[in-house]
């Protein structure tokens, strides 16, 4: 019976919860956080940190929540004086042979011991100065992890990741007693595709990200919820940015794609979103060269463009662009309600491939060989996979607009428009560039492998006059005669929701 | 039999009849005195009808515990739909006892025969008896026995295996010692599940101790009411236990003993009393995890469950611990200590910091630099590690210190204040 509601009672709050909840995800939906260390919910149950150590009515001892399930009429309590007690044993036994090194320790301002030490720990320690520390040098396990085991409190969650999730066991718990560290396999790297994820698990600062090593404290970062652009999984991110620049991706919960995990390939797809070489100002053909102008005149070019011409426009569009600005560049040529103006619209994306690397223990979460967000959003716009069929009818056209293929070689008897992040020499014959903006720097939609439409939002401004490219291609409609002006990406979704019949009545998640 | 004593009078030999009796290990030399007899007859009887007869002798667990092993035994599904297993526990690494060993020594049918008929009454075809890796002669003996005793095909569907462990003391906790069999690191399992729904392989599986299975085929032939009359005070404390005495005593050695018996009686008569001019200053009763009674205590204590409770202590594992008046309480706790830090599995905070920073202030104490506030501290340290962690490793640990500041808290004020020579501990 999966609908039976248990009820029980925490801190005084009543709450009903599935049958088999543990204490600890009941505790949450009353609002209370128990704090704990070896508890993750995306990992089996270990019950070895005994942080969460709460008192429940009945029970001859305190017990731990996070191994406790619900029962009818239980009474939990987590602020009572044994109860806290208790936990403030475990949080200075966790403690002594920690070497305090928050100033220099990348964790911290986001570290779970350093919070719950604040919440309910000891003001000062009775571990003797006198005491050596537990020291164990810092070890390499892998091309993104350091350990550092004087800060460990071997909660055991990499070990856990490791043997049940990713199904690599290349993590232990070695030796005995307060000698215990985490070990790997002698011959054996921390290598595995998924293995950045033991540097989110770790509660402390003990498993370091190289590629975030030192570069900047917690509290500097501003978080941004988003999307990985890394393949058509579609697993939720934040994007972390110090001063306008992302420094690091990490994984935003999302039980329906990646539960709590991303996978390395995604975690160190992000040093292009702070290129400098960026298109700061629309650019318009003139006498041979291509001359910086403002908005205006570049939109009024393209209308121009647009009214003149007749015959076959194509598009050829990358599929990391977000549904909004796909679904523009359709009615540019294709829609407005047949105004379309006598122009034959051909659409295509083309998709870099690669290795497919899954992720062993949660039911379809994988790197996907196809590494494009929205290849999905763009095939149910109508796009096609057929990039050289495009190409071809691209060298007949009257007008092709390209969507930030920086790669693209293309060749046209007709008009070129390059939107896009960078010039690439083959955009230098085009007759109007148009800067925009990058995924870390517009809102938008992607539609993942599945059919699911996940919104991204904007982490940094866009550099210069750069603005997304669904706005940049609802001035143009506008100006054009085409279409109307959209204000904000949501509303841009709003009208391909209406408007386009692959994609009507999705909700963006 | 006390062996290597000679038998006292006041002993009521059961388990340790054969002790000593080389004879007694081969399988001819074990038939001749009657062994196996009981198997044959318990094979043909109803699974139920044997839980039923153990329960009813009141046997309970000697590995420490004391859980009644009838009501244990019918945890188990009665209906089975998954393979069941029985679990020796002959990882008899409690410092202080020593009888498991000389069990396996002398009687090993004794155990085989036990285990056979505990695992007819679980419904279990496999047993691992699961045997102390630094037992290297009980080992032989055992591999020896098993091997004749298969050949003799004495144990009908049931199969039987040995498995060494390796010398780690937490071993002998039920879930690490599942683990352990399993090939894992022999952590202790949290609970629930209880082995009986989900034990070694995640199947129902029940675990003995030695000394508990040796005595079955005991009840089966002279019947539950004579065991259950073996019994000198506590109606819940029946039969015979061996208690493994060893310290500051004229005669260590194991005795059995009625249920009930005196510990004094013990000490004194069976084991001669203590050196010449030497008094007794202390007990642990039941292993090192027992809390340390004083010379009182001990001179008033009955040994059964219920007793030894009474005073304040466990009757454990049987494994009596004397120290008489020449005795340094201080170093003695911190040996203990010591013992507990270098085997806890690290899994559990408490456990795994709080048994090293204990030792280290006994340690500091030791060398003449405790502080007066140390004491306070150990005490509230082992009120960290008591009752919090997934098994009583850590409560162990806590036991002997708590007791021992409470009992001789004079000794480690010495220590503080200097008035005893410092003891630099490697």
């Amino acid at each position: 019976m999966a609908d039976e509601l248990i009820n029980l009672t925490i801190d005084g709050a009543p709450v009903s919860v599935p049958k088999g909840t543990l204490v600890i995800e009941a505790a949450k939906q009353a609002g209370i956080l128990v704090p704990h260390y070896c508890y993750h919910p995306g990992l089996p149950v270990a019950g070895v940190c005994r942080m969460c150590l709460v008192e429940i009515e009945k029970a001859p001892k305190l017990q731990i929540a996070c191994a406790t399930q619900v029962a009818e009429g239980m009474v939990v309590r987590t602020q009572s004086a044994p109860a806290k007690q208790g936990r403030m044993g475990v949080l200075e036994l966790l403690l002594i042979n920690h070497p305090l090194d928050c100033p220099i320790c990348d964790q911290a301002g986001e570290c779970e011991l350093q919070d719950f030490t604040f919440q309910e720990g000891r003001p000062a320690t009775r571990y003797s100065p006198d005491y050596p520390k537990r020291f164990n040098p810092v070890e390499d396990f892998g091309p993104d992890v350091l350990y550092v085991p004087n800060r460990c409190i071997l909660c055991t969650r990499c070990v856990r990741f490791m043997e049940d999730i990713a199904k690599e066991p290349v993590l232990n718990v070695s030796e005995r007693g307060d000698r215990a560290y985490i070990g790997i396999h002698p011959d054996a790297r921390l290598d595995h595709p998924w293995a950045g994820n033991v540097v989110d698990l770790c509660p402390v600062g003990s498993l370091l990200s190289k590629d975030f090593l030192h570069k900047a404290r917690a509290w500097e970062l501003d978080k941004t919820a988003s999307i990985c652009t890394g393949c058509s999984q579609g697993c939720s991110i934040t994007l972390d940015t110090r001063d306008n620049v992302v420094v690091r991706v990490r994984p935003r919960p999302n039980l329906e794609v990646n539960r709590f995990f991303i996978c390395d390939h995604g975690r160190m797809n992000y040093r292009w979103m702070n290129r400098g070489d960026r298109i700061e100002a629309p650019l318009v053909q003139r006498d041979g060269e291509l001359h910086a102008t403002d908005w205006d005149e570049a939109c009024e070019r393209v209308a121009t463009l647009l009214r003149g011409a007749g015959g076959r426009a194509v598009a050829l569009v990358s599929p990391k662009a977000s549904t909004e600005a796909l679904f523009l560049a359709r009615e540019l040529f294709a829609g407005g309600g047949g105004r379309g103006g006598g122009l034959e619209w051909i659409g295509a994306f083309q998709v870099v491939m690669g290795e497919e690397a899954p992720l062993v223990g949660v039911p379809n979460l994988a790197l996907r060989a196809e590494r494009a967000p929205n290849a999905k959003g763009a095939e149910l716009l109508g796009y096609s996979r057929d990039y050289a069929a495009a190409l071809a009818a691209a060298e007949t056209a009257a007008i092709v607009l390209v969507l930030d293929e920086p790669d693209l070689v293309v060749r046209t008897a007709g008009t070129l428009i390059y939107a896009g992040t960078v010039l690439p020499e083959g955009a230098r014959a085009a007759a109007v560039v148009l800067p925009i903006a990058n995924v870390a720097e517009e809102d938008g939609t992607f539609v993942n492998r599945d059919g699911r439409a996940q919104r991204y939002f904007q982490a940094k401004p866009a550099p210069g006059m750069a603005r997304p490219a669904w706005w940049v291609l609802s001035e143009l409609a506008a100006a054009a005669g085409r279409g109307e002006r959209v204000a904000t990406a949501a509303e841009a979704f709003e009208r391909l929701t209406a408007a386009a019949d692959g994609l009507r009545g999705l909700v963006p998640a | 039999m006390g062996y290597p004593q000679k038998p006292h009078a006041r002993e009521t030999v059961v388990l340790s009849k054969y002790f000593g009796d080389a004879d007694a290990r081969t399988y001819k030399g074990w038939i001749k005195r009657g062994g196996y007899e009981m198997l044959a007859q318990a094979l043909t009887m109803e699974p139920a009808k044997i839980i039923d007869i153990v329960k009813e002798s009141g046997l309970r667990g000697r590995g420490g515990a004391g859980f009644p092993t009838g009501l244990k035994w019918s945890f188990m599904p009665k209906e089975k739909k998954k393979p069941h297993y029985l679990c020796v526990n002959a990882d008899e690494s409690e410092p202080g006892t020593f009888k498991d060993r000389e069990i396996m020594r002398w009687t090993p049918h004794a155990l085989l025969e036990g285990s056979a008929i505990a695992a007819h009454a679980i419904q279990a075809e496999v047993v691992y008896i699961y045997i102390r890796g630094e037992f290297t002669e009980p080992w032989t003996y055992m591999e020896r026995a098993l091997a004749e005793a298969t050949a003799a095909k004495v144990f009908g569907g049931i199969k039987i295996y040995l498995h060494r462990g390796a010398g780690a003391y937490i071993c002998g906790e039920e879930t690490a010692l599942m683990n352990s069999i399993e090939g894992k690191r022999g952590n202790p399992r949290i609970k629930p599940p209880f082995p009986a729904a989900a034990g070694v392989f995640g199947m129902p599986t029940t675990i003995n101790n030695v000394e508990t299975l040796a005595a079955v085929p005991h009840i089966l032939k002279q019947g539950a009411a004579w065991y259950k009359g073996l019994s000198l005070s506590s109606p819940k404390s029946t039969g015979t236990k061996l208690f493994s005495v060893c310290g500051h005593v004229q005669r260590p050695g194991n005795y059995e003993v009625t249920m009930g018996f005196p510990l004094k009686d013990l000490l004194y008569e069976l084991c001669g009393g203590m050196q010449a001019g030497r008094t007794l200053k202390a007990c642990i009763p039941g292993g090192s995890s027992v809390p340390i009674l004083s010379r009182e205590e001990t001179e008033g204590c009955l040994l059964d469950y219920e007793g030894v409770v009474e005073k304040g202590s466990m009757l454990g594992s049987g494994g009596v611990i004397v120290f008489d008046d020449s005795t340094d309480m201080v170093y003695q706790i911190m040996r203990l200590a010591r013992f507990y830090a270098h085997e806890s599995c690290a899994q559990c905070t408490q456990c795994r910091e709080g048994t090293a920073w204990t030792t280290k202030i006994l340690e500091r104490i030791l060398a003449g630099q405790g502080k007066m506030a140390d004491l306070d501290l150990l005490l509230d340290l082992s009120e960290n590690m008591t009752g919090k962690t997934i098994c009583v490793l850590s409560d162990s640990c806590a036991a002997p210190v708590v007791s021992g500041i409470k009992k001789f808290r004079s000794e480690f004020e010495e220590y503080i204040a200097g008035r005893r020579r410092a003891v630099m501990v490697a």
